[in-house]
C-alpha cells in the first residue's frame, strides 16, 4: 500500500471515540458502566452510538461499577459479548467481581483507562489500579498508543471467547495520555471485523431448556483443582494470545507485538522494559541514541498476564544493562514488574545488571531527556530499585 | 405434584424455613424461570460442586450482586429476543437484600428490569454464625449483638425494606410467610402477571438462628403474624391492597418465649423492652388494619 492510500484511510481522533468505535464494530449486546474519570469520554461516545441507533445493544446504565461489572457477569453467563469499562477506584471497587468472572471462565472485554489509586485523590495515569489485579484471573493487555488500543479490542473478543481460552480479557490504556488527545488512527472496518471476528457461541449458558447450575459452591475436596485449571488457562492463552495478533496482522495489516514487542535490541548493551504510552517515547529515545552510536534496546510488555517470562527472558539475556521502567508499585517491597523480570535471571551464570525505576505516578511528565538521565545513571551503575524524579522538597529530609 | 424445581437431597437443616419457603416459591415459578441466588445457605445447602438441587437454570456469583447479575441476564434475554415467558428472579436472604446488595437491589429496581426479587428473611445473617443484620427484630440476640450485663440484644428496630421497595415506584410488593403455601402461591402468581420490577418480602424462620425445635416452623411463622409482628400484605402501586386479618391477636410473649433469642427478656426486669415490641406489633396492626373486627379506615400510602 502506498503511503498516500494510507494515509487516506487515517482519521484524527480522540482515543476514547477510536475505542468506542472499535467496541461498535466488535457487536457486543450489552454494555454496562458507572461514570469515572478518565474512562467517562469512551461510555459517553458508546452511549451516543447507541442513542443513534448505531448498534443494537442493551446499555445497563447502573449505579456502581461492582454493578456494572455484575451486569456484564450475568448477561455473559446467559450467552452474549459484553462490554464496560472503568479506572482506577471504580477498577477497585470491582475487583471482588473480577476474581469472580476469572473463576467463572466469563469472556467479559474491559478497557481499563489507567489511573492512580486514592489516597491522595488523583485522577492522573499510572498503572496502579490494573497492576493491582493481576492476579484475578484475568488476560492484561497495554496498549502503547490509540491505534494499538484500538486493535486490541477485537483481539480481546477473540482471544476471550477461543474455546481454548475463555477468560476475561483487560485492556490497558494510559488515562488521559491515549483516552483524551487526539492522533492520526484507521478506525476498524466493519465487514473485515466481522470476519476476523465471528458472532459469539457459547456451549453453555442459562438457558430454560437446558437447565444448569453455574458458580457452584466448591469445598476443599474440589476448590484447588478448579483454581489450578483456571491457572493453567491463564498460563496456556499465551498460544491464543499470539495467533490472534498474527491473524489481526494478516487481516488488518498492523502487527505491534504478541505477548511483547522488541524494539531495537539486537547488539543493544542496554535494553529497557515498560508498558504502556511510556513506550513510544522509549522508542523515540532508542532511534535519537542510535543516530548518536549508542545502543540502547526496548521491550514493551504488550500482555502482562499470562506473563510473557520466556519471551522478556530470551530479549533481554544478552543486554549487560537491563531496566525496568513501572508505573506501580507493591508498597513494602519494590517493583512488580522488576520483581517479575528480575526473577527470570535467577539461574543465569551471568546475568545482565538491573535497576528498576518506579516513573509516573499519578501522572507526574516522563519527558524523553529525563527517560535518557534514567538510560545514563543506570549504565553507570545498576540501580536495584528507585523511585526517581522525587522533589526533596516535598519529602522534609524524609527521602 | 410433578417433580420439585429446588429437588430433595439437599443439606439444608431440618425445619428450615428457608428451603420450605424456596420450595413453595419456585413449584409456583415454575421451569421457565432463571434464578440469580445470593451468597448465603441457601446456595451453600443447594449446590455443592459437583452436585446440584436447582431443576431451572440457576446463577450464583457474589453476596451483594444478584439484582445486578439478574439484571445482566434480562439484558441478554432482551439482546438475544428470548426474554418472552421467562421469569427472572433474584433471590438472596436479609443481609443479601437490605445490606450488602441494598444498592444493586435499588439499581435495579430504578432501572424498571422485568425480575422478581425475593428477600428470604430470616432476620440475620444465619450462614456466618447467626449475626445482626438490618433486619434483625428488635431486643433479638444474636452473636454479634449479644444480650449481657449491659445488652438486651439488637436495640435498632427492623429496617422496613418492603416499604423502601415500594418507594423505587415497584408496581407490586408483597409479603408472605411459609406458613401460608396458598398466599405464597397466590402472591407469586400474581407478581408473574407484572411486567416489570416486583418484590417478594418472605419470613423464613431460622431453627439453629432462633432456637426453637425443628417441628415448630410452621408455627413460628403463624404467630409472628398473628402477633402483629410481621404483618401480610400487598402494596401495589404504592398502596396497601390487602392484608391477612388476624382473628384474635396473640400477645408477642406467645411468640417470642419459643425462641432462644428472646431468652433474656423473661429475666430478669426487661418489663420495657417486652413493652417496646408489644408496641412494634400493635403499630403495625394499626398502621395496616390487621384486625378482623376492626373498622375499616383507608391506609395512608407508604
Amino acid at each position: 500500500m502506498s503511503p498516500a492510500s494510507v494515509l487516506e484511510k487515517m482519521t484524527m481522533m480522540e482515543g476514547s471515540k477510536a475505542f468506542a468505535d472499535a467496541v461498535k464494530v466488535c457487536r457486543p449486546h450489552v454494555i454496562s458502566a458507572y461514570p469515572i474519570t478518565p474512562q467517562t469520554h469512551i461510555v459517553e461516545e458508546l452511549s451516543k452510538i447507541v442513542a443513534n441507533g448505531e448498534l443494537d445493544t442493551e446499555y445497563v446504565r447502573v449505579e456502581s461499577e461492582h454493578s456494572a461489572a455484575s451486569v456484564c457477569l450475568g448477561a455473559s453467563a446467559t450467552g452474549v459479548r459484553t462490554f464496560t469499562a472503568t479506572t482506577s477506584q471504580g477498577l477497585l471497587l470491582m475487583i471482588e467481581v473480577l476474581y469472580n468472572i476469572a473463576g467463572m471462565r466469563l469472556p467479559i472485554v474491559l478497557m481499563c483507562a489507567n489511573r492512580s489509586v486514592s489516597a491522595p485523590l488523583n485522577i492522573w495515569n499510572d498503572h496502579q489500579d490494573s497492576i493491582s489485579v493481576r492476579d484475578a484471573g484475568w488476560i492484561q493487555l497495554y496498549a502503547e498508543d490509540i491505534q494499538e488500543g484500538i486493535d486490541m479490542i477485537p483481539q480481546a473478543y477473540l482471544i476471550a471467547e477461543h474455546p481454548e481460552v475463555r477468560l476475561p480479557v483487560m485492556i490497558g490504556v494510559d488515562g488521559f495520555i491515549l483516552t483524551h488527545t487526539s492522533e492520526p488512527v484507521e478506525l476498524l472496518d466493519q465487514a473485515m471485523t466481522d470476519k476476523f471476528l465471528p458472532p459469539y457461541k457459547p456451549e453453555i449458558y442459562l438457558d430454560v431448556k437446558k437447565p444448569m447450575t453455574l458458580g457452584a459452591f466448591a469445598d476443599p475436596d474440589s476448590y484447588m483443582e478448579i483454581r489450578y485449571s483456571l491457572h493453567k488457562a491463564v498460563e496456556d492463552s499465551k498460544k491464543v494470545i499470539k495467533e490472534v495478533a498474527r491473524e489481526f496482522g494478516k487481516t488488518f495489516g498492523r502487527f505491534g507485538g504478541d505477548l511483547i514487542e522488541t524494539y531495537n535490541i539486537e547488539g543493544a548493551e542496554t535494553v529497557v522494559v515498560a508498558m504502556g504510552s511510556i513506550v513510544s517515547t522509549l522508542k523515540e529515545l532508542s532511534d535519537e541514541m542510535k543516530s548518536q552510536g549508542r545502543k540502547m534496546g526496548v521491550v514493551k510488555v504488550r500482555c502482562h498476564r499470562p506473563f510473557p517470562d520466556q519471551e522478556i527472558y530470551d530479549a533481554l539475556k544478552d543486554a549487560q544493562n537491563v531496566i525496568v521502567l513501572e508505573k506501580a508499585v507493591s508498597l513494602g517491597q519494590g517493583g512488580i514488574l522488576g520483581t517479575e523480570i528480575r526473577s527470570l535471571f535467577m539461574e543465569m551464570e551471568d546475568p545482565p545488571r538491573f535497576s528498576n525505576f518506579i516513573i509516573g505516578l499519578g501522572g507526574r511528565d516522563v519527558p524523553m531527556n529525563f527517560l535518557e538521565m534514567l538510560v545514563l545513571e543506570a549504565e553507570e551503575s545498576p540501580v536495584p530499585f528507585k523511585f526517581v524524579g522525587l522533589k526533596e522538597e516535598l519529602l522534609g529530609g524524609e527521602k | 405434584m410433578t417433580d420439585n424445581i429446588l429437588a430433595s437431597g439437599h443439606t439444608a437443616c431440618a425445619g428450615c424455613g428457608e428451603a420450605l419457603g424456596m420450595k413453595l416459591l419456585t413449584n409456583v415459578l415454575g421451569p421457565n424461570t432463571i434464578i440469580a441466588n445470593a451468597t448465603g445457605c441457601s446456595e451453600i445447602f443447594t449446590t455443592l460442586w459437583p452436585r446440584t438441587a436447582w431443576r431451572v437454570p440457576w446463577i450464583h456469583s457474589l453476596f451483594e450482586n444478584a439484582p445486578a447479575v439478574a439484571s445482566g441476564i434480562e439484558a441478554a434475554l432482551k439482546a438475544q429476543g428470548r426474554e418472552k415467558g421467562i421469569q427472572i428472579v433474584a433471590m438472596g436472604g436479609d443481609g443479601a437484600m437490605a445490606d450488602i446488595g441494598f444498592g444493586a437491589l435499588s439499581g435495579m429496581l430504578e432501572r424498571g428490569h422485568n425480575i422478581l426479587s425475593i428477600c428470604l428473611d430470616n432476620e440475620g445473617y444465619m450462614n456466618t454464625g447467626i449475626q445482626r443484620s438490618g433486619l434483625t427484630p428488635l431486643y433479638a440476640s444474636t452473636t454479634t449483638c449479644p444480650s449481657g450485663k449491659d445488652s438486651k440484644g439488637n436495640d435498632t428496630p427492623k429496617k422496613d425494606l418492603p416499604a423502601i421497595v415500594a418507594a423505587h415506584g415497584t408496581k407490586y410488593v408483597a409479603t408472605t410467610t411459609v406458613a401460608y403455601p396458598r398466599d405464597i402461591e397466590k402472591k407469586i402468581k400474581k407478581a408473574m402477571e407484572i411486567n416489570g420490577p416486583k418484590y417478594i418480602h418472605i419470613l423464613v424462620p431460622c431453627p439453629l438462628g432462633w432456637g426453637f425445635d425443628v417441628s415448630e416452623t410452621i408455627m413460628l411463622s403463624r404467630l409472628a403474624v398473628q402477633t402483629g409482628l410481621f404483618p401480610i400484605y400487598e402494596m401495589e402501586n404504592g398502596k396497601i391492597t390487602s392484608v391477612m386479618k388476624i382473628g384474635k391477636k396473640v400477645p408477642v410473649e406467645e411468640y417470642l418465649k419459643l425462641q432462644k433469642r428472646f431468652k433474656h427478656l423473661f429475666h430478669g426486669d426487661c418489663q420495657c423492652q417486652l413493652a417496646a415490641i408489644q408496641e412494634t406489633a400493635d403499630a403495625n396492626i394499626a398502621r395496616f388494619g390487621l384486625m378482623a373486627e376492626a373498622k375499616k379506615e383507608p391506609v395512608p400510602a407508604v
